[in-house]
């Protein structure tokens, strides 16, 4: 009897587990769909105001509703927000939780912001971005010597709206595209590179003029992939190199052991036509590179034709030779 | 005795000159930017280009001047295929190349004004400034202006495509041109041919 009831007990905690597993991860799954949704409840009331140029408020002094225009710089869309990689969050997990009184204290504009490091830095969690080479390599960078604490990460990474393409975008335009864009707010835009630097940007256009078919590599590789060293343990290279030492041998890119695929392909070699023979196959799931997409096949058809041909010339000249009266 | 005739006036051998060499320089900087290495480059990246555009655009104004300069003058008569017994006359040509010329035999269509290619190199030439050159031109351009290629043909890319077909011919083209020089060994002697290529003076 105590053999049948210690049997059905242990049937019993064998179904039970893995269902009681199953209710962890749903109720942590719900929870954490709950928490969005009270953050975004929560959000609703600043996005009320900062989601538009134009903000409406009662002046006590007045005695009346005032239509005032929002600072270009503190408008945030909600659906960029809520698409970006931080669209969990509530407002005041990162700014102070005073802005929840209106008119806002005017010291904590002066706030300081929070640096990727402090929330990402040595957490298991975010292990596989590898953050801490990512800050390294970014104090190593001419970002950040040059420029010192003035140049921090938002500088090119806006928390409100950014959002890691080279993982979660499937063409590779988009990700140049998005990741460009990212330099050329800075470098073609007067007044956030006076943010930092003095004077006016030099014009990229003029800069890349030594560049053949310059439109063609602008829209088929990133700024990175000429201005970084390339890290084989990040996705992306943050090590922003001096101009001196930019890419300027048209080989690194334009030939089979293209830098390309260390950088831009990194994590895209998982090829669908490297089978069909083609070297760095991966790059013509979108784009073609000159040097670096050959193919096997060809070259050795091509190569056993040549040879053929020489053979069958040398063979024929010889032959005249013998027969020669 | 030999006979001398002058088949190739000096706008013809211009023409021929031009197109040799940029045949040659084209061949040369397309090789070292099929096979650009960091290890080893026939011909700087950068300049390879320059020079490989070059010969391009002058082999395309080259192409253009044979074109409307054969018109008016009535050379293209030369190249325009009789196809009445045409496959017959290409078999003894073939065959005097690959047996006749060992026998000794006299070549089955001799050199004249009126037929200044014998079937096989009125053959090749067709296929190679009628056909093979128009295309590699035209995918040459298209690589000078690259935004104007399909993006897309059968889900490859436009200019994987463009790729393809230009160093397909263009390495088709290169060993026609093989064959051009070695035939041109062939005759009374074997610098013969070379010769009237300055002179204009066939023997």
């Amino acid at each position: 009897m105590e053999r049948k009831l210690l049997k059905m007990f242990k049937i019993a905690i064998r179904g039970l587990v893995p269902l009681f597993m199953l209710f962890v991860i749903f109720s942590a799954s719900a929870q954490k769909e709950e928490r969005i949704k009270e953050n975004k409840k929560f959000n609703e009331r600043c996005f009320a105001c900062h989601k538009s140029s134009t903000y409406t408020y009662f002046n006590p002094e007045m005695d009346k509703k005032v239509r005032d225009k929002m600072c270009p710089d503190r408008v945030i869309y909600p659906d960029e927000y809520y698409q970006s990689n931080h669209y969990s969050f509530k407002c005041t997990d990162c700014h102070s939780e005073e802005y929840d009184s209106f008119p806002h204290p005017v010291y904590l504009r002066m706030e300081e912001k929070y640096a990727c490091i402090d929330c990402h830095g040595y957490d298991e969690d975010y292990a596989q971005y590898q953050f801490e080479q990512i800050e390294e390599e970014f104090l190593g960078s001419i970002h950040s010597t040059k420029h010192s604490e003035d140049f921090n990460c938002w500088m090119c990474h806006d928390a409100h709206t950014y959002r890691i393409a080279a993982r979660s975008v499937e063409l590779i335009k988009e990700i140049i595209e998005y990741d460009n864009l990212i330099c050329l707010s800075c470098h073609a835009n007067i007044e956030k590179y006076n943010l930092i630097m003095e004077g006016t940007n030099a014009n990229i256009l003029t800069t890349h003029g030594w560049l053949p078919n310059q439109a063609l590599h602008f829209k088929n590789v990133r700024c990175i992939e000429c201005h970084t060293a390339v890290n084989n343990d990040i996705l992306v290279a943050h090590l922003v190199q001096p101009k001196k030492d930019a890419v300027h041998n048209c080989v690194e890119c334009h030939s089979a052991n293209s830098h390309l695929m260390a950088s831009l392909y990194k994590f895209r070699t998982i090829e669908t036509r490297s089978n069909v023979g083609f070297m760095n196959g991966v790059i013509l799931n979108e784009s073609f590179v000159i040097g670096a997409n050959r193919n096997v096949f060809l070259n050795k058809m091509s190569m056993g034709i040549f040879i053929l041909s020489i053979m069958a010339i040398l063979m024929h000249f010889i032959l005249r030779l013998i027969t020669k009266k | 005795m030999s006979t001398r005739l002058y088949l190739y006036p000096v706008a013809i051998r211009v023409w021929h000159m031009v197109n040799a060499l940029m045949f040659l320089l084209l061949i040369v900087t397309g090789l070292s930017l099929q096979y650009s290495s960091k290890d080893l480059e026939i011909v700087g990246f950068n300049l390879a280009i320059t020079l490989h555009n070059i010969g391009g655009i002058t082999l395309t104004a080259s192409y253009l001047i044979f074109i409307i300069g054969g018109i008016v003058s009535g050379n293209m008569k030369h190249y325009k295929i009789k196809y009445k017994g045409f496959w017959n006359r290409l078999y003894k040509q073939g065959r005097f190349y690959i047996y006749g010329i060992f026998k000794h035999e006299d070549t089955p269509f001799p050199t004249s004004e009126n037929m200044k290619f014998n079937p096989l190199q009125q053959f090749s030439y067709v296929l190679a400034l009628f056909i093979g050159l128009p295309i590699v031109i035209l995918t040459g351009w298209a690589y000078l202006f690259p935004e104007i290629v399909i993006l897309k043909i059968f889900n490859l890319s436009g200019l994987l495509v463009n790729d393809l077909v230009h160093i397909t011919i263009g390495f088709i083209l290169s060993i026609f041109m093989f064959i051009h020089i070695y035939l041109c060994t062939i005759g009374p002697s074997v610098k013969n041919t070379f010769k009237s290529m300055i002179t204009g003076w066939h023997e």
